[in-house]
């Protein structure tokens, strides 16, 4: 390795991505041109499924199921699909696991890289923009059946507020009042956070209804993992406030799991 | 046709570093000292926000002294390399040395082969683990590059400030000790230097991963007394 030096027209500033274009070393998956094959070939990929993020009165929660699947067979069951991208934002994917995995190391290198270079942080509307981009670089390959979809969210600083931003395939970025789930048993997670969710909620209850909306995708959709008490591995949840990115420790995540299946019983409903 | 003048290697070799210690020695002056849990860096340095002292990697910082934008390119150009060295293989394999050595030979190179020497003197500072002890390398103008695992001194009046600290360094001291020291070692006799006068930055265990963090405004005045 060489010491990284351009000549002043060609610097590529504090981007990232541009920098190992530009010294042409490991090509991101996320920025290469086709996958192979041209199949759709979600039998032969890993694939993440059902990831949620919505707002309380503090900031964010993010929670994400464990499952990777590989067609209708289960891949990986303690996957990690939320992750933290830098001290006040969170990232959290579903769709085919190895490029949104790749997609979320770059991320994160790319928030790192440019709050060094630049002294500064990026602002959270400046972050959820170079996570669309990446998206969208890779639409080639979405559209070969590598779709990546994230789910963005952080704890915007200049504001004192949480805010969540969704993606399409074509990078487009959404911002979401309340909240939003993605993934293929995103549409449960959502139904049910439309049903719980209020205005200003306190953490507790914001991280009860996404243990609860995790439950219920898991309960409809088959790629979705739900609690695996007989493993113990359960969902990754986590918090964005002014305080920073905090999991939510899993023994927390268990208990709440185990009285969410003791409330359901006593009431006499199907756990 | 003229003929160039002849120049002896030896007195062209004087003359830029000669050239290169003028421009260094115009500067202010910092100091890098190990404490107990960690390294400690302060720069005698009013600004706010060109700093001397940045942050390269989870457990490596650097410092320059001399022209900024030359040890700003230096500073921009390790981060990248650690950046894209982590990226590329993992972040345990981003290590100082070999990016002190990368420094050490750009600097070299440019001093013998350019027409102008760099007018800077830079420090890779990176936190010990349980199989390194930390490590402090000081790469000059020319390219000479030693490493310390107690203090260094970088830009003007070194032999001063070296003295006055050599006095004081006591292995595993806070970092209060560490600081109170270092400031006086470079004020000197005659000056007194408060926190606005200062930048200082720590490479301390528990900061997470990210062992970097800048000391401001009332937690730097509290820790100076």
């Amino acid at each position: 390795m060489t010491l990284p030096l351009f000549s002043t027209t060609e610097d590529p500033g504090p981007d990232f991505a541009g920098l190992i274009r530009r010294l042409q070393g490991p090509t991101p998956a996320v920025t290469a041109g086709t996958a192979p094959g041209g199949t759709s070939g979600s039998d032969r990929f890993r694939h993440g499924t059902t990831v949620a993020a919505l707002r309380f009165a503090d900031g964010v929660v993010m929670a994400g199921d464990r499952r990777a699947t590989e067609g209708h067979a289960i891949a990986h069951r303690s996957m990690e699909k939320v992750f933290p991208a830098d001290r006040y934002s969170a990232v959290a994917i579903a769709g085919a696991a190895g490029p949104a995995v790749e997609m979320v190391r770059l991320f994160q290198t790319q928030l790192e890289h440019y709050e060094k270079v630049e002294g500064v942080v990026l602002s959270l509307e400046g972050k959820a923009n170079q996570l669309s981009q990446m998206v969208r670089e890779h639409l080639p390959m979405a559209m070969q059946g590598l779709a990546v979809v994230p789910l963005f969210a952080g704890y915007d600083l200049t504001r004192g507020t949480g805010r969540i931003f969704t993606y399409d395939v074509t990078g487009g970025h959404y911002e979401e009042t309340e909240y939003n789930a993605t993934g293929s048993g995103g549409r449960d997670a959502r139904t049910t956070i439309k049903l719980g969710y209020r205005v200003g909620m306190a953490r507790d209850e914001a991280v009860e209804l996404s243990i609860e909306a995790l439950y219920e995708a898991a309960d409809e959709d088959s790629a979705t993992g739900g609690p695996d008490l007989i493993r113990g591995i359960y969902p990754l949840v986590a918090t964005v406030t002014a305080e920073g990115f905090l999991a939510v420790p899993e023994d927390e995540v268990a208990e709440r799991f185990a009285a969410l299946i003791e409330r359901r019983r006593a009431e006499g409903r199907q756990p | 046709m003229t003929m160039p003048y002849y120049v002896a290697p030896e007195q062209v070799m004087k003359d830029r570093a000669e050239y290169a210690q003028k421009g260094i020695a115009r500067g202010r002056s910092l100091v890098a000292t190990t404490y107990d849990l960690g390294i400690a860096i302060v720069a005698d340095n009013p600004s706010r926000s060109l700093h001397k002292i940045s942050e390269i990697y989870d457990r490596i910082a650097f410092a320059g002294v001399g022209k900024y934008n030359e040890f700003d390119l230096l500073r921009v150009s390790g981060i990248r390399h650690a950046d894209t060295k982590g990226y590329a293989y993992s972040r345990e394999d981003v290590e100082a040395r070999s990016l002190a050595n990368l420094y050490a030979q750009y600097l070299g190179q440019v001093f013998t082969h350019e027409m102008k020497p760099l007018e800077v003197e830079i420090l890779v500072a990176e936190l010990g683990n349980g199989l390194r002890p930390p490590q402090l390398y000081h790469i000059a103008y020319e390219g000479t590059i030693t490493d310390e695992d107690r203090y260094a001194v970088l830009g003007g009046e070194t032999e001063a400030i070296a003295q006055r600290l050599d006095e004081e360094w006591a292995a595993g001291w806070s970092l209060t000790d560490a600081l109170r020291s270092a400031v006086d070692a470079l004020a000197g006799p005659d000056r007194t230097l408060r926190g606005p006068d200062l930048e200082v930055a720590v490479l301390a265990e528990g900061n997470g991963r990210r062992a970097f963090r800048r000391l401001v405004n009332s937690e730097l005045e509290d820790l100076l007394g």
